[in-house]
């Protein structure tokens, strides 16, 4: 029989090496391991008030002139998938982020790193689905750099997209806003971008195929801030770390709770099919083309009225609300009326074994 | 969703409780074996939902919790080198071992790959001749056909460069140990569907008779799971003790006999240890002699390699249900998914884990 143990006993312990020495995959991730290096790493190197801010987009007042920055690179792999491109997708994810700001995205900077050998044809088809895309968001592409690396070196092609809006309204929406019994809107199907680059990388094939949803929302976020105004308390995409990151990410940073009810999230069947075939988790799988809109109350059911109307918001549901009690997290109820704890990942989302 | 959402249905998950209310004159002790039980349990929050006489507490029947240290070191020396593909399913990878993980290898450019069957590493050994492409054979018997299949295969085609790293391990001896100890608790048992729709449920008879204990064989939706306590409560309440099949539309008394006849032909049974509890007889499998020249132990001449197991980890205790997760003074504190103690709190299917990322605390809710 084993003796009981002291807390000192496990300083011995010589399993823990969660304090990496080099970068791991589980920092790119979006979950605890990301958000550990930008604190202690980044935040400490460059630290500054308005980097503080740590919202999707950098608001900045320029003597009055307010204008919303943000920048994202795009390595996603394969770069052709059902339902997109990684160019499509460097387009739409960065007009997504500056329009969570509230601001009207204006222009675009397109930074190209390209791997030796990479095909022309498909660069074409990747930069002509980048003009395409800018066009339906109303946004220009302004000024660009491209490099190219030797073969191996890269991956056929990396994509870094900086943008910047105009914030036109008075109020600007933000992950510190949420209040106590706001609702909790999101704006469709979860999960779709996720699996269709699984999907697509693993070769497995659907009876239905399963389309990536990238999109940019910036349209939808207008209709949203007409109908709400500064009911709308917080916008978020919720792209890497799925629906759990976002969430978690508003209780954390407003000091709230947020109870969501599992029957309330959209999803599409054959989506949630694949999640249960590859053992993974729906509400940690990534978004390209959705929103969750926190709003107070009384405005809910007309910004939810504006989001059915426009075609990106069709399937929008309210999941769920804030609370007072239990800052910083985020609970379920269950599809069958048990309770839980929706936490961030570590890392990477991992299939599982059986 | 076909086949899910009639099992996730809450009016019959509250008609099922009430009936367990009803049923529950006494304090039981239920144990799930199956890390996948485990999970579905935490993540529906269905313990919560139980009349307090239930006590569900957490079988061994996670594959990453229980396999030994040594083969992860093993893995993490094979991983490392050159000329090397080592393959695995995702969640073995973040796994400690005594040094390292396996995700500290590939960043250290060990090349290896997540596959979602070993037919897919069988694929990569044939389009890469010049390398050793190795398939890390974890789990229960679940996944022993394919495992069985893959090596059948490779041999069938001289492919002389793919090999497994096996431990595979057996639910059946592992319930003997557990109700051998002189500290067992529990009194019934949900034996795991997906074990039992490739063996079938017949071993488990003399088990239940010669312990006298209810087994029910059950599946992994909340609604299977609902079943099958109700089935052991309703047992345990007539002093019973059989085998049930709560999950007839999978499970059928004799188990696939095809895949079991794959299993036998590949793989014979060997001691084993498993992680926090120590060595069971005839507790897993190895691949048989006419196999050994696809055994990544002989290629790499590890055979020798032996690693004690840390001491100060409770997980053993939790693995026999006999501790939870929270009466560790780690959990959540030193321990935690980001800096793992214990495998318990890798895998996803782990206790520690699933407690940590659905309860975190025990006064939570």
């Amino acid at each position: 029989m084993k003796k009981e143990l002291a807390p000192e006993d496990f300083a011995q312990c010589p399993l823990p090496i969660g304090q990496h020495e080099t970068i791991q995959l589980g920092h790119g991730s979006g979950g605890k391991m990301m958000s550990d290096l930008i604190d202690k790493l980044f935040l400490w190197a460059f630290d500054n008030p308005l980097l503080r801010q740590m919202d999707d987009a950098a608001v900045l007042d320029l003597n009055g002139v307010r204008l919303a920055l943000s920048t994202d690179s795009f390595v996603v792999d394969p770069i052709f998938f059902p339902g997109g491109n990684i160019g499509e997708l460097a387009v739409n994810g960065t007009v997504n982020d500056i329009s969570m700001s509230g601001a009207r995205p204006l222009f675009l900077s397109v930074g190209m790193i390209l791997e030796e050998g990479f095909s022309l044809d498909e660069l074409r088809r990747i930069a002509e689905s980048m003009r395409t895309a800018a066009d339906h968001a109303g946004v220009k592409i302004v000024t660009g750099d491209t490099k190219v690396v030797n073969k191996g070196k890269g991956d056929k092609i990396y994509i870094n997209t900086t943008g910047m809006g105009l914030i036109e309204r008075n109020f600007v929406p933000s992950s510190r806003n949420l209040k106590s019994g706001d609702q909790i809107i999101l704006s469709g199907n979860i999960a779709e971008h996720g699996i269709a680059i699984l999907s697509q990388r693993e070769g497995l094939a659907f009876q239905v195929p399963i389309e990536s949803d990238t999109a940019s929302l910036n349209g939808l976020v207008t209709s949203i801030l007409d109908a709400g105004e500064e009911a709308v308390h917080s916008l978020r995409d919720p792209t890497r770390g799925g629906l759990t990151a976002t969430l978690n990410e508003f209780a954390k940073t407003s000091h709230v709770g947020i109870q969501i009810y599992e029957e309330k999230i959209p999803i599409q069947e054959p989506v949630s099919g694949a999640c249960e075939l590859l053992g993974l988790d729906p509400l940690y799988v990534a978004n390209e083309g959705k929103l969750v809109a926190v709003v107070a109350k009384n405005r809910a059911e007309k910004v939810l009225e504006a989001m059915h109307a426009h075609p990106l918001g069709a399937h929008s549901e309210i999941i769920g609300e804030v609370l007072a009690a239990k800052p910083g997290m985020v609970i379920m109820r269950t599809h069958i009326g048990g309770w839980r704890i929706v936490d961030t990942l570590v890392g990477e989302q991992l299939p599982r074994i059986c | 969703m076909k086949y899910l959402d009639e099992f996730r249905d809450p009016v019959l998950a509250r008609r099922i409780l009430s009936e367990i209310r009803k049923t529950a004159a006494h304090p039981w002790v239920i144990m799930e074996i199956c890390g996948g039980q485990t999970h579905a349990i935490i993540k529906n929050g269905i313990d919560r939902l139980l009349p307090e006489e239930i006590e569900l507490v957490h079988g061994p029947g996670c594959p990453v919790c229980v396999t030994p240290l040594e083969l992860i070191d093993k893995a993490v020396e094979i991983a490392s080198q050159p000329n090397v593909i080592f393959t695995s399913f995702g969640d073995m990878l973040r796994v400690p071992g005594s040094k390292k993980d396996l995700f500290v290898v590939k960043s250290e450019g060990g090349d290896i790959r997540v596959v979602y069957s070993p037919l897919d590493a069988v694929e990569i050994a044939r389009k890469n001749p010049d390398k050793q492409v190795v398939f890390f054979a974890v789990g229960f018997e679940t996944t022993a056909p394919n495992n069985a299949m893959a090596v059948w295969e490779a041999h069938k085609e001289g492919l002389k460069n793919f090999s497994l790293l096996v431990s595979h391990v057996l639910v059946p001896p592992a319930i003997k140990a557990l109700m051998a100890s002189p500290r067992n608790r529990v009194q019934g048992y949900l034996a795991a569907g997906h074990v039992c729709t490739v063996m079938g449920y017949k071993e488990y008879e003399p088990i239940a008779e010669k312990y006298h204990v209810p087994i029910v064989v059950t599946g992994f939706e909340p609604l299977d799971i609902l079943e099958g306590v109700l089935r052991v409560v309703r047992q345990l309440e007539h002093g019973e003790a059989k085998v049930e099949n709560q999950y007839s539309r999978v499970v059928k008394r004799a188990g696939n006999l095809p895949a079991q006849e794959r299993i036998n032909r590949v793989f014979e049974k060997t001691n084993r240890k498993w992680r926090g509890i120590g060595e069971i007889p005839d507790s897993g499998f190895r691949l048989r002699p006419e196999y050994r020249e696809h055994d990544a132990n002989i290629i790499f001449q590890l055979e020798q390699l032996e690693v004690n197991e840390p001491a100060a980890c409770i997980s053993g205790e939790v693995l026999q249900g006999l501790k939870k997760p929270y009466e560790c003074p780690a959990f959540g504190k030193a321990c935690t998914p980001q800096t793992p103690l214990g495998a318990t709190m890798v895998s996803s299917e782990g206790a520690c884990a699933a407690y940590y990322t659905y309860y975190r605390h025990r006064s939570a809710m």
